[in-house]
């Protein structure tokens, strides 16, 4: 096959690339520009944004043979990642830009692009695997890697973008054997950190990323009661579950610490209550897709597990699709989830699908 | 066997020059050191300057050695905007054009930015063709706070060639001197420093088959220049360090060999651009021909292809042997719209389609036969995976 191998300057996609050609295909490095103002070098664990990642890709594409271009897609990126991150955070939700990345740029805007300069498929260094299952159709699964496994983020695959895929870490059992792997090929990058962060906030923190985009004003912070309890100086950038940084100067009547419930962007409010007020008990979102083939019936509710964060657990669930939703009713209720958040669905460890959340009910009172 | 078209960006190394240069990187000498081997390496810098001096028209002494086209042109950017605002505080305005180079434009940003300079720059037309109308317009009202004029003697992108004669003599009018970046024109069209009234001018050897590294200013006598190194104030107190002298003689066998050459390359390159124009056209019938009316090096077409990003392009063609390129070389690779494109009014998406093929000393018939035939799969392909949005 001819592979364009996606390589962000990291251990990972290096090492991707490297058992793609050996696994006998014709491989071509690509590294994504998704900023036309890179930094110079790399500063803390963000990767993939600066020339020192792009010039690492490059470095890591000679070793291993491969011709290496660097596309700019810094336009589309900003677009559909950037523009959507604020946006989701200015309509009060939670975004996974990562994902956002796999679904728009990584999955859509580059595939497409490689399938049209000739390519057949593309290759990351995604801890995910893809199998057939016993009709030939391809299911995506978890990495043997459970601490790295990074399904989650691909959940938003579809049957065509699976068939175009190529995940050769997903056998890997854990990043040492990959970092050692790269040492052995001497790839300068075997020994590279880990980037976690968002790539595009360059100091990490996002909320302070936001306030030059977005107009902070001040407003109220509520008990579930509708009680004036302190005064914050804009909603946006506040998360589901978080709880300091809130600065109510008097403590609950319980004692009890107080949490993040909601976040109304309208009235510019800020809902806080207890920990159990956080239970949710059912996700439900209008956005969904299956990864790879879809079951045979969806309109009665059949057994699963969800996951709602990218290196969270997974919870066991019932799914169904009622009136173009994907609902989750969940078995035991769940702590802090967020809308803009994505629901992935897993049976076993394949994942079946996923939905970014509108709606979560409260397993412990009326919607919050 | 890979086809090189990309000479404007760098050119390969002439046998002649490579031999010249291994042979005097074995000699022994610091051309500042008064013994015999000092002596000799000395004697292989001036007949370098000598030589220079005399392929290009300039006095022997007006050559000053640098490593190459960046530097030439931060010294006289920087160095003469100094010396004329430290005598005049009011000279602060640097005049250039927004097509120029990037060791240009940068260096006169960072006056403006750090030195309290201004920057005007001349307006152009969307053939990239200067408005002197505009700059003469300016200097009458202006002319007493101009410190200096930059104006490249021919575009490296684009390809087209400015009017420096007619520059400078305006310029002469208020004593403003004028510096011209003459890379991309040298060894593709007459190039004659005494001639042009410039005051300083740039040249390298890597764009016409020498090393990397290897370049001059030619400074006018008479122009003063604060220096941007200081040291041992070597090449007449302006460029300190110690000179190369096997860089210098290897430049000096470049120009002299590209100098001489220059009528019938161009003649043999107008045929080969013309070619390659027609070949484009008949299979992209929507191409624009950057700047095709306007005056151009023989050596340069520059094509903007609408729908089609440039990476594309690019990618297909090397995939298939030839190597051309989408505009200046840049940072990390990454190919975003070129600021002379742009300059030509076109929009960010056709900014982005672009590819630039320039010739040197070594394009056979054969290289345009190579691209002519890979280029209307690429072209299909390049079509076909569009521009990055939906």
């Amino acid at each position: 096959m001819k592979v364009l191998a996606a390589m962000s300057g990291g251990v990972d996609s290096a090492v991707a690339a490297a058992r793609a050609v050996e696994a006998g295909h014709e491989v071509v490095g690509v590294h994504l520009a998704l900023s036309r103002m890179p930094g110079t070098l790399r500063t803390g664990s963000r990767g993939c944004c600066t020339v020192e990642d792009s010039m690492d890709a490059q470095r890591a594409a000679n070793k291993i043979g491969i011709p290496f271009y660097v596309w700019d897609f810094s336009e589309r990126f900003k677009q559909e990642v950037v523009d959507d991150f604020i946006s989701e955070y200015q309509a009060g939700r939670t975004p996974n830009p990562c994902m956002r990345c796999n679904e728009r740029i990584k999955f859509a805007a580059l595939l497409e692009k490689a399938l049209a300069l000739g390519f057949d498929a593309l290759c990351t260094g995604h801890y995910a695997s893809i199998e057939t299952d016993s009709k030939g159709n391809l299911e995506l699964h978890r990495s043997l890697a459970m601490a790295k496994d990074q399904s989650y983020v691909l959940g938003v695959l579809n049957k065509q973008q699976l068939q175009h895929s190529l995940f050769p870490l997903g056998k890997a059992a854990n990043k040492e054997d990959i970092r050692a792997e790269a040492k052995a090929r001497e790839l300068s990058v075997a020994q590279k950190p880990d980037s976690y962060d968002i790539c595009f906030i360059p100091e990490g923190d996002t909320r302070d990323w936001l306030s030059d985009k977005i107009e902070r004003t001040e407003g109220a912070i509520v008990d579930l009661e509708g009680n004036h309890l302190a005064t914050h100086d804009g909603a946006i950038g506040f998360t589901v579950g978080q709880r300091k940084g809130l600065n109510i100067g008097k403590p609950s009547a319980d004692g009890k610490p107080r949490y993040v419930l909601s976040i109304r962007p309208k009235d510019n409010v800020v809902v806080v209550g207890p920990d159990e007020a956080l239970l949710i008990s059912e996700l439900s979102g209008s956005k969904y897709s299956w990864c790879g083939e879809a079951p045979s019936n969806t309109t009665d509710w059949f057994d699963a597990e969800v996951q709602v964060r990218a290196h969270g657990l997974s919870h066991p669930c019932r799914v169904k699709v009622a009136e173009n939703q994907m609902v989750i009713a969940l078995s035991e209720p769940i702590r802090g989830v967020s809308p803009g958040q994505t629901a992935v669905v897993y049976l076993g460890s394949r994942v079946l699908g996923q939905a970014t959340i509108d709606k979560t009910v409260s397993a412990v009172m009326e919607q919050v | 066997m890979p086809v090189y078209l990309d000479h404007a960006a760098t050119s390969p190394i002439r046998a002649s020059v490579l031999e010249l240069y291994i042979s005097t990187l074995s000699e022994i000498g610091n051309p500042a050191s008064v013994h015999s081997f000092g002596q000799h390496s000395r004697q292989i810098l001036e007949q370098a300057r000598e030589e220079i001096a005399k392929a290009i028209n300039c006095d022997r002494n007006e050559v000053i050695f640098t490593s190459g086209g960046t530097e030439s042109d931060n010294l006289a950017i920087k160095g003469i905007y100094w010396d004329v605002n430290s005598k005049d505080p009011s000279k602060n305005v640097i005049i250039s054009a927004a097509a120029e180079h990037h060791a240009v434009l940068d260096a006169i940003n960072w006056l403006v930015d750090s030195q309290n300079a201004e920057l005007y720059l001349i307006p152009s037309d969307d053939q990239g063709v200067l408005d002197i109308a505009a700059l003469e317009r300016y200097l009458e009202q202006n002319a007493s706070r101009v410190a200096l004029i930059s104006v490249m003697w021919a575009n490296n992108e684009i390809g087209v060639i400015h009017p420096i004669s007619e520059i400078t003599k305006i310029a002469k009018v208020y004593s403003i001197p004028v510096h011209s970046d003459a890379i991309a024109a040298l060894g593709h069209i007459p190039v004659d420093f005494a001639e042009s009234g410039l005051a300083a001018m740039t040249i390298t050897g890597h764009k016409l088959g020498g090393p990397v590294g290897s370049g001059a200013l030619i400074l006018r006598r008479d122009q003063k220049l604060t220096p941007v190194n200081h040291g041992g104030g070597q090449e007449r107190n302006l460029r300190s360090g110690t000179p190369d002298a096997s860089s210098a003689a290897a430049l000096a066998l470049t120009i002299t060999e590209a100098v001489s050459e220059q009528e019938d390359l161009a003649q043999k390159h107008q045929i080969m651009t013309q070619r390659l124009i027609a070949g484009v056209k008949q299979i992209a019938s929507d191409v624009i021909v950057s700047a095709e009316n306007a005056q151009r090096l023989p050596n340069n077409v520059h094509f903007r292809f609408p729908g089609c990003l440039g990476d594309s392009l690019l990618f297909l063609l090397d995939s298939d042997g030839v190597s051309i390129s989408t505009g200046s070389a840049c940072t990390a690779g990454v190919s975003g719209p070129s600021h002379v494109v742009l300059s030509l009014g076109a929009s960010n998406d056709e900014a982005m389609g672009t590819l630039r093929i320039t010739l040197g000393h070594s394009t056979k018939d054969q290289d345009i036969d190579a691209f002519l035939e890979a280029f209307p799969k690429a072209h299909q392909g390049a079509k076909k995976a569009g521009l990055t949005r939906r």
